[in-house]
């Protein structure tokens, strides 16, 4: 056999540093923005996020005043031992270590002295995200010690205005779900076949065939721009697949518990909310991270049915009007996005089981 | 129950069926109106009110939520209270019906209305109250056929000059490019995870971006494309590389020389979005072949990547055919990175993106009904194997 250990100790390496590379691709969009976030709005403007880590760059050591030294910036000069005119000082003398730069004009600018050396541009601060939590208009205090007013982004608004929005559209389709999924599963009633045809068959249908007419019937309702319209239009969409993936699972459940229970003299609704619910909580749970990251995440249907009112901007859409309004703003851009992004990560990475259990139950559906 | 009852009394059964079926249609319709007034009486009433902002949104949170429970509950009760054979009769109805009631609302009728409305001009069909066809069918039918327009939104959808580089964009880029990319992607990854020794943290990292918002996720990847002038310190990623390698820094998705080929960069974003999906699933599908069969392969001499293309792929053929699908029903419907990004100028618009223009900025709700509509058409098929895999399944007996 070829298959010595030390070759496999070489492809290990080869497919944990292929995959270590992958991730890193991966990572470093999001590493860019965050870093980015903290940065001072010039900062970011002027210099690349990376710049933050250590590396090498001109750091001016001293500033000579040439009058001071007697030369005369309209013939070539020496400093530091280096001899150069007044053009190429301009431009910035290299030599060595060491580099020359005349600032300010000919009769009365200064020569920096400049080396290289390991920096980190370090001025970090949380100063992008006051100004984009805060509300209408933010001191903030500048570099010189001068303070400001400026324009805030009201995002914590917003972050309210996504969870009015994502708490009961995640909750509430649920709840008429598992009714419905255990009406399916353990109930007989004529058409029950073909109703949950229909179930099945609206899994795939994309939510465009539904915005003009919800549009219409919400305007005639005067719903458009409110939070009940929303919830009604997220639960609606949400729904065949919240049903079908409920269903499944609640008809998994093992039948004699059922009837054990039937025997005892039990009603269906004491079933349901007993026995159930109880027992289908994993399955509550990842269509639940499903919904809830899919509404959080949703930009069309607010867009289209909550519209351009400001008292019920979603921060997805707050973020999408500051990158058509603002978008060199990057300090308030990037704090933006990580505001937007905090609760759908947490929601991630603390229910991630979940989700990738719904997920590939959810596969089924295709 | 029914059985036991006679044939004399045939003609009061009829009636009883008639009744029965009155009721559950009330009962389906009932639930969801009562809730629907109650929580709107309930708004208003917020609304008026100029409470903190934080006070609506959880008055708001308990009110919906828990006007829908309680809703239920009540309802229960009163069909629990009527004698035992009709509560056996209606009950399904209390726990089935609004579901029903609102997938009928709002995604099974508006198929219908929206093929209704494709048929008709600008302003879609006149708003006349139903009832004027019984009571005056001729100034009705009049002003219908005034606005009806037959199949010319249809042809336009396939022959208007933006509509058929959406066309292009999501056959050739979405379905045709980011579809393969993000399940070679997302297989690649799976099967180096499997094997590598950190594979919980990689995969947790490489699906992390499923957690993002499309917004969120093009204001991340503009950062990454951002370019300043040349000469000047580049802070977007690619334009610094490209910089640092002596070339000339450019816009990309707005990078309209190289076009159609700019909608690579948007293609880039929900790759890099989507491969955690694809690498989920495959990786649990990979986890399902059994060890003896690749170890057998093994003994046989077969090499890393025979085992790969001849074991492997076609193990988990189903898992590829379904991820597949998924991802391009997911692209045929892409929006808000288009939207975000580019607002689907430069020639990146796509089926989408002309949708919610013609509905929604144009307001030719007819044209853009017709291309809502050719959106469905391009899901039957999927949908056709979905109810053909309920029948295999006998899920349903």
């Amino acid at each position: 056999m070829k298959s010595t250990s030390s070759q496999k100790l070489s492809n290990a390496f080869l497919v944990n540093g292929v995959l270590a590379i992958i991730v890193i691709l991966w990572l470093i969009p999001v590493i860019g923005v965050f870093a980015s976030s903290f940065r001072d709005r010039f900062d970011i403007q002027t210099s690349p996020w990376w710049s933050i880590l250590p590396h090498r760059d001109w750091v001016a050591t001293k500033t000579i005043n040439p009058r001071e030294l007697g030369l005369d910036p309209s013939g070539p000069m020496t400093v530091e031992g280096i001899t150069a005119t007044f053009e190429e000082m301009r431009a910035g003398v290299e030599q060595g270590n060491t580099r020359l730069i005349w600032v300010g004009t000919r009769p009365i600018g200064k020569i920096q002295v400049q080396e290289k050396q390991w920096v980190s541009s370090s001025n970090l601060n949380l100063e992008n995200y006051r100004q984009v939590l805060l509300g209408k208009s933010v001191q903030i205090k500048l570099a010189d010690g001068t303070t400001q007013t400026v324009r805030g982004d009201d995002f914590s608004g917003s972050l309210l205005n996504s969870l009015t929005v994502t708490i009961p559209s995640t909750i509430i389709p649920i709840l008429i779900a598992a009714f419905a999924a255990y009406g399916f599963a353990w109930m007989n009633f004529p058409g029950r076949r073909f109703w949950f045809i229909l179930v099945v068959a609206l899994l795939v249908v994309p939510l465009q065939i539904a915005l003009v007419p919800v549009l219409r019937d919400f305007a005639g309702l005067k719903l458009n721009g409110t939070f009940l319209g929303i919830w009604l239009a997220h639960t609606g969409f949400g729904l065949p697949l919240a049903t079908y993936l409920l269903f499944n699972y609640i008809r998994g459940l093992p039948r004699e518990t059922l009837e054990a229970a039937f025997i005892d003299g039990a009603s269906h609704f004491t079933i349901f909310t007993r026995l159930i619910l109880p027992l289908s909580i994993p399955a509550l749970a990842s269509f639940a991270i499903f919904q809830f990251l899919w509404v959080w995440n949703d930009y069309l249907v607010a867009l289209i049915i909550l519209g351009p009112d400001p008292n019920v901007r979603v921060v997805t859409m707050k973020l999408a009007s500051i990158v058509g309004d603002r978008g060199q703003d990057w300090h308030l851009l990037t704090a933006g996005a990580f505001v937007s992004m905090i609760v759908p990560l947490l929601v991630f990475f603390g229910l991630q089981r979940y989700f990738v259990r719904g997920l590939l139950a959810g596969s089924i559906k295709g | 129950m029914a059985t036991l009852e006679h044939s004399v009394e045939g003609e009061q059964r009829s009636i009883g069926k008639i009744f029965t079926w009155i009721l559950r249609f009330g009962l389906a319709i009932l639930i969801p109106l009562i809730a629907f007034f109650v929580l709107y009486q309930g708004f208003l009433f917020l609304r008026a009110g100029n409470a903190p902002k934080w006070v609506i949104a959880l008055v708001a949170i308990v009110w919906g939520v828990g006007g829908v429970t309680i809703l239920y509950y009540v309802f229960n009760r009163l069909v629990e209270s009527l004698p035992t054979d009709w509560t056996a009769r209606l009950q399904p109805f209390v726990f089935v019906g609004p579901a029903l009631a609102l997938l009928i609302w709002f995604l099974a009728l508006p198929a219908v209305r929206t093929l209704y409305i494709s048929l008709f001009g600008r302003n879609g069909p006149p708003a006349l109250p139903i009832l004027m066809a019984v009571t005056n069918p001729a100034e009705y039918f009049a002003a219908v056929s005034a606005q009806f327009v037959g199949l010319a939104n249809y042809v336009a959808v396939f022959t208007d000059r933006l509509m058929l580089g959406a066309l292009r964009n999501n056959i050739l880029f979405w379905i045709g490019i980011a579809t393969p990319l993000t399940v070679i992607a997302g297989l690649l990854i799976a099967v180096l995870a499997d094997r590598s020794s950190f594979e919980r943290v990689a995969k947790s990292l490489i699906f992390m971006p499923m957690a993002i918002s499309f917004v969120g996720a093009s204001v991340i990847w503009n950062f990454i494309y951002e370019v300043n002038p040349p000469d000047t310190p580049q802070i977007g990623l690619l334009n610094a590389i490209i910089a640092a390698f002596g070339g000339r820094p450019h816009g990309w998705t707005n990078y309209t020389a190289i076009a159609p080929w700019n909608n690579l960069f948007l293609v880039i974003i929900v790759v890099w979005l989507q491969a955690g999906y694809a690498m989920v699933l495959f990786s649990a599908a990979i986890k399902g072949i059994p060890e003896e069969i690749i170890e057998a392969a093994r003994v046989d001499g077969a090499t890393e990547i025979q085992i790969f293309f001849r074991v492997m792929i076609p193990f988990i053929l189903g898992t590829i055919i379904t991820v597949t699908t998924t991802i391009i029903i997911f692209t045929l419907k892409i929006f808000d990175v288009v939207w975000v990004m580019t607002g689907g100028q430069y020639g990146t618009d796509v089926i989408a993106t002309q949708f919610y223009r013609q509905s929604f900025i144009n307001r030719n709700s007819g044209f853009g009904s017709a291309i809502a509509i050719v959106l469905l058409l391009a899901v039957v098929p999927v949908m056709i194997y979905n109810l053909r895999q309920l029948r295999e399944q006998e899920a349903f007996r």
